[in-house]
């Protein structure tokens, strides 16, 4: 009877449903939990901690006193630590805390980060007057704030000080954004000129056609741009003595002092001091700077910003050039050529193509894109910047046409498939009108397929987009300079490097020098790669629903 | 020459239409088919058929399924071109013109050979651009004449009135019997002579299939007819001639009251009194 039954329940299906509902269970499973801990663990890093300020006592030592901010704790077999040389008691509990400590200062002490055993700690308190200073160089700071200075001559001090700093640090960075204003775009665009002219003239060398009047000419444009150069320089002269007109003197945990230029400061706050809102504002102001600002310190502080333009700029350059490229593939494959074995192959050939490691086309972009292709274009048409390469080297058009190549035979399936779904009665409605197969398929076929022509694209993206390996040959670097797209004609500057949120985090994870203080970063940047990703693919998602609901009917 | 009789279970009565004395003979011819012979790769389709399409008639083909009906209606426009291995032996005349000599402009034959399909396909635009698709295929895009073309088709496929305030809505969004009838207005649109209806009511409910039939009445003053059907009922009522085909030949062609009331061989009698097909 038993058996009956359970035979009874396998013929019913049920098993089938439930396995297959366990599978779609554990993908969402997988999907989420991959997302939130990325997300935990990249959006905490934002959240402005409190302080501690602890007596750390090693046994057999002496103590010392310690300021900064937990960053994790755990739980560790007491043989361990043991093991590890710490002078831990012979008796006592099995399992001890260690904690990672952020305790910043590097100036000071040579690290950030320390480890410490949490049972040595004594006497933690969070002092509402203990201070973190976000600096431009050297990491944070956390100590004491002593007086606030101007030229050198003390004008705030005791409690006075924290307003005036605060005020003094919102002029700096009122100065800084000048400053990069007059560094970047205005300097930036008169360095370009120049080059341009210099190009200009060794063109003409190149030609022999270099008059004298020519000649003149260059001078004086040359002399009137470097008239300008002047006059910024001067005002930047004026600028930086201003910026260094203040500085700090804190007082870290242990009593040194130390002065600090407030030109250095990024910001000043007291954590300890702040209520949930106003750490909560700064935990969204932090966010935006990190989403709207440069990098600093070897990419482990500031903002990602280059490398979310850069990710965004190269994928959609690569989907400007794939679609064409493969829909025209397609297009020819389903409509045009003879289905025999030749194009059976080239089929298959294009399947496999998506199968190739992505490394593969890295090597095949540099070798051919970069130094054929571009090595040609450079003797060819900016043969007077040589030796310097212009386009034969490394650049954003490369890396989008690598990566147009790698996701190619994506759009070229989904085109086909969609080709080979349009009714046949529709195509023969059109020529039984008199019209040839190239009108039928450029006003009837190619519209009602370009639902399946987005989704090759949508799939190309999120292929392309993810993409790290190959961009590491053929255009992508750990700091570009400036954006590939500005002010300065022709605007759009393929032939530049460019950064790559894929690359910034396997920079930042492994080839950063401060691996505490980029951990945090590589989750956040993770998650904004996947969010930069989804958006491209959401907006794709949305124009193909539109455009499928305008064919839906004949969808059946 | 009147049948009140209603002779092998079709009321040819009840068709309420007179029709005239009928005389393939004396007809101005518009399709000549002096022998035609069809293969689909090693298989043959078509052996050695003969006939004659009047000028401004309707004419119907019937036949049980696979007997070759629809792939003759698609040599008239050389529809068959499209199929991969099929090939023509034999010549067919539009007015005179073989229209299988080599250099024939297949795009303009299909101008003036218009064709219906057995399943509406409008194309996924607007009404308008329905029917306006066949002339801006031949570059007529001036406003003037594109909006007097449609109203022209679509009255004369007897839609206008249902449709001419919602010119620029989808053509998707039409019942099958409307978009039938929508096909059939882009079809005349262009002015062809021949028109070929590949069993154009079979997807249709009866009472658009009847409005289709009336529409086919309506044209034929203006165009030459062909039409393929499944339903002798429907021949039987719309049709002037009728060509009865079996496996590929043609086994009898004449005028329909004829046919379907003295069916003249057996094989067509035992057809359109049920015995097979």
């Amino acid at each position: 009877m038993k058996q009956n039954s359970l035979k009874g329940w396998f013929k019913s299906g049920a098993p089938g449903v439930w396995i297959s509902g366990g599978a779609v269970s554990i993908a969402v499973i997988m999907t989420i939990g991959l997302l939130s801990v990325i997300a935990v663990r990249g959006l905490g890093h934002f959240w402005p901690a409190d302080l501690i300020h602890a007596e750390y006592n090693v046994p057999g030592d002496t103590h010392h006193l310690v300021v900064g901010e937990v960053v994790q704790k755990e739980e560790v077999p007491r043989e361990r630590l043991k093991s590890a040389g710490l002078p831990v008691p012979e008796q006592g509990p099995e399992f001890m805390t260690r904690e990672l400590i952020k305790v910043g200062n590097r100036d000071l002490n040579g690290n950030d980060f320390t480890w410490v055993v949490g049972e040595w700690l004594t006497n933690q308190s969070t002092p509402p007057e203990l201070m973190a200073i976000e600096r431009r160089e050297w990491g944070n700071f956390y100590g004491y704030l002593v007086n606030v200075k101007e030229n050198g001559k003390v004008v705030a001090e005791g409690a006075a000080a924290w307003p005036e700093l605060q005020a003094r640090v919102k002029r700096v960075n009122d100065l800084a954004a000048q400053l990069s204003q007059l560094e970047k775009k205005d300097i930036g665009a008169i360095n370009y000129g120049l080059e341009r002219i210099r190009l200009q003239g060794r063109k003409l060398e190149l030609d022999g056609k270099l008059t004298p009047q020519a000649q003149a000419d260059m001078d004086a444009e040359r002399a009137e741009l470097n008239a300008r150069y002047k006059a910024i320089e001067d005002r930047l002269g004026e600028l930086h003595a201003q910026f260094n007109r203040d500085s700090l003197t804190a007082r870290d945990a242990n009593g040194k002092e130390l002065v600090i230029d407030i030109g250095k400061v990024v910001k000043a706050y007291q954590p300890n001091a702040m209520n949930s809102w106003q750490k909560l504002a700064m935990y969204f102001s932090n966010i935006w700077e990190f989403l709207s600002q440069d990098p600093r310190e070897a990419n482990t502080e500031g903002g990602i910003f280059p490398a979310i333009f850069g990710t965004v700029m190269m994928t959609l350059i690569m989907a400007v050039i794939v679609t064409p490229f493969g829909v025209l593939a397609a297009v020819y494959l389903r409509e045009y050529a003879k289905q025999n074995t030749l194009t059976r192959v080239i089929r298959i050939a294009v399947n496999n193509l998506a199968g190739v490691p992505a490394i593969v086309y890295g090597v095949f972009g540099l070798g051919f894109f970069v130094y054929v292709l571009g090595g040609s274009v450079d003797r060819l048409f900016f043969a007077e910047a040589l030796p310097a390469p212009t386009f034969g080297t490394p650049g954003l058009m490369w890396a989008s046409l690598t990566l147009a190549l790698l996701a190619v035979p994506v759009v070229i399936v989904a085109t086909e498939e969609g080709l080979a779904r349009i009714p046949r009665t529709v195509r023969e409605g059109s020529l039984a009108l008199g019209a040839t197969k190239s009108e039928t398929l450029w006003k009837i076929v190619l519209p009602m397929a370009s639902p399946a022509m987005m989704t090759g694209m949508i799939l190309a993206v999120a292929r392309a987009a993810g993409e790290v390996a190959p961009l590491m040959l053929v255009g992508v670097v750990k700091l570009a300079p400036s954006l590939p797209l500005d002010g300065n004609y022709p605007y759009l500057h393929l032939d530049q490097k460019i950064m790559h949120l894929g690359f910034h985090i396997y920079d930042v994870g492994f080839q950063s020098p401060n691996v505490e203080a980029a951990r945090p970063l590589v989750y956040a940047t993770a998650l904004l790669l996947v969010l930069v990703i989804a958006t491209l693919n959401l907006s794709a998602v949305w124009i193909r629903n539109h455009l499928r609901e305008k064919y839906k009917a004949l969808e059946s | 020459m009147q049948h009140e009789s209603s002779t092998h279970g079709i009321n040819m009565s009840a068709l309420g239409r007179t029709k005239q004395s009928l005389n393939l003979e004396s007809e101005e011819v518009a399709i000549e088919v002096p022998g035609l012979n069809l293969y689909y790769g090693e298989k043959q389709a078509l052996y050695d058929v003969c006939l004659n399409i009047p000028k401004q008639r309707v004419t119907a083909f019937i036949g049980p399924s696979g007997c070759g009906k629809s792939t003759l209606l698609r040599t008239f426009n050389r529809m068959n071109d499209l199929v991969d291995g099929c090939r023509v032996e034999g010549e067919i005349n539009l007015y005179g013109n073989n229209i299988y000599r080599k250099g024939e402009d297949v795009a303009e034959l299909r101008r003036r050979v218009g064709m219906v399909f057995q399943k509406p396909n409008p194309f996924p635009k607007t009404i308008y651009e329905n029917v306006v698709y066949g002339l801006r295929i031949q570059g007529i895009n001036k406003k003037r004449v594109l909006d007097e073309a449609v109203e022209w088709a679509l009255k004369g496929a007897a839609l206008w009135d249902e449709v001419k305030d919602r010119l620029h809505e989808s053509a998707l969004g039409l019942s099958g019997g409307q978009q039938q009838r929508l096909v059939i207005a882009r079809t005349i649109a262009v002015e062809p002579e021949v028109l070929l209806l590949d069993e154009p009511c079979s997807a249709l409910d009866p009472i658009s299939t009847l409005k289709v039939e009336e529409l086919i009445y309506e044209l034929k003053s203006k165009f030459t007819i062909v039409i393929v059907t499944h339903n002798m009922q429907q021949a039987a009522r719309v049709s002037d001639y009728t060509a009865f085909m079996y496996m590929g030949k043609m086994v009898e062609y004449g005028d329909t009251d004829t046919l379907f009331t003295n069916p003249a061989k057996k094989q067509t009698e035992d057809y359109i009194t049920g015995r097979y097909g």
